[in-house]
């Protein structure tokens, strides 16, 4: 991908003394996570990790804690070196830029954001959100009034003169995600920012990410451990499971195309409703006119093959007769009760049109 | 019993350490003598000006200038409690010797945070400093003061000058320790925002590591004022003036009145320092409220300049 603003090619990270031998040994033979501990007393957090992430877009990687999630993302700007591989942002190699540039990568390109916030106490909520650019050198007037605009974004005009143990987590988060946004970084490094937050604030901060992040074209890279968000805010996602990545695609693909039992038993309890569509689940025509005799055109709904299921189930809801999936004026398929059923439950049983015959 | 054998070893020689301290002691002085009279010149220089300002100044403005300090720092409760302590101290006909052991105190103190911040800062970046420091300062803080009282009268001569370096040497450990103890203790997912946004290693420690470590540096402040003050009668043994030397001209002539004078405005001082300290401490921690120029008497005096402005 020509276009990727930020490219990672087979890297790896082992933590440890002994990181080279356990590197090779791992290379070599195939050895899983606990073996390399027991043999060489290292731990391997990210496992010949590759992906693209496209200018725009809003790629998430989802994993259980201790997949190696939060060690694969700080790679990106470099807090963490990778044993082996390379990653490139806006095509340039992180991991062989000197102390300097790497410093100028960090506050103009990228911004983070942090799981539990990490804001300075001992400085306003304002100084907060500044503190990218006056680390970067930019003067007290300017940065304020950068910072004041930016606050506004989040919605916390005027609590810039607070301190952060006087806001609710929330509000933390939202003074979290000013601190990164405030020197317009291409590019946004989101370490579960809405983890540690209840429920509802939780939907509330997702939606106005999305919000912000579609008005702003941030290229983000995004962390979970829920699968319902990563569906929610994602283009993209990828599965990690110790240390490697299972399965990238997009919410769709994983739902209905998961690569193997894990992934499965992830996305086992998600709703498909929206995220499947008609193309996923129709059965071809002849199939059905040679079981069901021809059907009447005139009186059956209609769909296009990139309705939802929730769309479908309307449809269905409101007529008796098999709908009719049509592209370029013609029929491709057909979705009737049963097929739609099946599809909502997802492929449990094998093939959904099993059932009807 | 005292022949050398097997059951009694030691008859059989000893380790003439003791012999080594001395010819080494006497080759320094023989040597190197006028290199420690060199390091008196700051000491010296930090402690006339101490000396000039409390000596020079009449009580009556001292005591007010403390007492207003006071007030600045922690409140009107503070106030009248310095003011109080200091006014006892007065009427104990002790005020000289007071200012006297101050400066003493005061010197020492400047020179333990010139030396101590920056070995503290060092000491929280490098593990293997840390590692030969400690023992160092576990040293400097359990030898017994009398034990290098002997090396630095031979080297510094005797006076309030070298009075401060003993001081230094036994009430230097806790700024280091303190100091590299907060900025240990600062979190590291602050230092890790940090340098997410570009922070470089000088901005790290300034902007972050400093400023949380703030609390932890002013105990050390705290702990070497208090041991100080704690070294003044043993420095009265090398002709330090001050209160410390009314005690032990008590002890001398068993005159257990002058002792308890002098003891007695060691305690009130001690009393004053360690609330004053720690109540800098407390206003590092909490930012809110007021600021200074809002309340106090600095806020009084601004708030009656402003009027005469408007008028």
């Amino acid at each position: 991908m020509p276009n990727a603003t930020i490219e990672c090619r087979g890297v790896w990270k082992i933590f440890g003394d002994r990181e080279k031998e356990a590197l090779a040994a791992v290379r070599s033979r195939e050895i899983g996570k606990s073996q390399v501990l027991d043999e060489f007393g290292c731990v391997v957090g990210v496992r010949d990790v590759s992906f693209d992430v496209a200018e725009g877009e809003i790629f998430c990687i989802m994993g259980l804690s201790g997949s190696g999630k939060s060690t694969l993302i700080r790679h990106v700007n470099r807090l963490i070196d990778p044993s082996a591989g390379e990653i490139l942002v806006e095509g340039v190699a992180v991991n062989t830029l000197a102390p300097e540039a790497l410093r100028e990568l960090r506050s103009r390109k990228i911004g983070m954001v942090f799981q539990n916030m990490a804001l300075l106490p001992h400085r306003t909520v304002l100084d907060n959100v500044a503190l990218g650019l006056e680390l970067r050198g930019v003067d007290r007037t300017e940065r304020n009034a950068t910072a004041v605009n930016t606050l506004e974004r989040v919605e916390l005009a005027g609590w810039g003169d607070r301190y952060p143990d006087e806001l609710s987590g929330g509000m933390k988060q939202r003074v979290g995600l000013a601190r990164a946004l405030a020197a317009d970084p291409h590019i946004l490094l989101m370490d579960e920012p809405f983890s540690a937050l209840d429920p509802l604030i939780r939907r509330e901060l997702q939606g106005e990410f999305m919000t912000l992040a579609s008005q702003m074209n941030k290229t983000t890279l995004f962390i979970t451990h829920d699968l319902d968000e990563a569906i929610r805010i994602g283009h993209r996602i990828a599965v990690m499971k110790d240390g490697a990545l299972v399965q990238i695609g997009t919410p769709e693909d994983i739902v209905t195309n998961p690569k193997d039992d894990y992934v499965a038993d992830f996305v086992a309890g998600i709703s498909r409703l929206n995220l499947v569509t008609a193309q996923k689940i129709m059965e071809p025509p002849e199939a059905y006119t040679t079981q069901h005799g021809a059907i009447d055109e005139k009186v059956c709904p209609r769909a296009s093959p990139d309705d939802s299921l929730d769309r479908l189930t309307d449809l269905a809801v409101g007529s008796p007769h098999p709908i009719l999936v049509i592209a370029d004026g013609r029929t491709v398929g057909i979705v009737t009760g049963r097929t739609l059923l099946r599809g909502i439950q997802g492929n449990r049983s094998g093939d959904g049109s099993q059932a009807t015959t | 019993m005292d022949e050398c054998g097997l059951l009694n070893v030691f008859e059989c020689g000893t380790i003439p350490i003791e012999i080594w301290v001395s010819d080494g002691l006497r080759w320094l002085v023989a040597n190197y003598r006028p290199f420690f009279q060199a390091l008196k010149w700051p000491v010296e220089l930090v402690l006339r000006n101490f000396e000039w300002a409390l000596g020079s100044v009449p009580p009556t403005l001292m005591l007010a200038v403390f007492a207003l300090a006071a007030w600045q720092i922690a409140g009107v409760r503070l106030m009248l409690g310095v003011a109080g302590s200091l006014l006892f101290i007065g009427f104990l006909g002790v005020w000289p010797e007071t200012m006297t052991t101050l400066s003493v105190v005061f010197t020492s103190l400047v020179l333990c945070l010139v030396i101590g911040l920056p070995l503290g800062i060092w000491a929280a970046r490098s593990n293997r400093f840390y590692a030969l420091a400690r023992p160092v300062l576990d040293g400097m803080q359990t030898i017994p003061a009398f034990v290098y009282l002997v090396p630095i009268v031979m080297l510094f001569g005797i006076g309030n000058v070298p009075g401060v370096i003993v001081t230094i040497v036994f009430a230097l450990p806790p700024v280091i320790r303190l100091t590299n103890l907060g900025i240990r203790q600062v979190p590291n997912d602050v230092i890790e925002a940090m340098l997410a946004f570009g922070a470089s290693e000088r901005q790290l420690l300034w902007k972050a590591q400093l400023p949380l470590a703030m609390p932890s540096i002013m105990a050390g402040i705290n702990q070497t004022l208090m041991m100080s003050l704690s070294m003044v009668v043993i420095a009265s043994m090398i002709a330090v003036g001050g209160l410390g030397q009314m005690v032990l001209r008590g002890i001398g002539r068993l005159d257990m009145g002058i002792a308890t004078v002098g003891g007695l405005g060691i305690v009130m001082l001690a009393i004053v320092l360690d609330r004053l300290t720690q109540s800098i401490a407390q206003s590092s921690q909490r930012r809110r409220g007021a600021s200074w120029r809002e309340r106090g008497p600095a806020g009084l005096f601004l708030k009656w300049m402003g009027k005469i402005r408007t008028r």
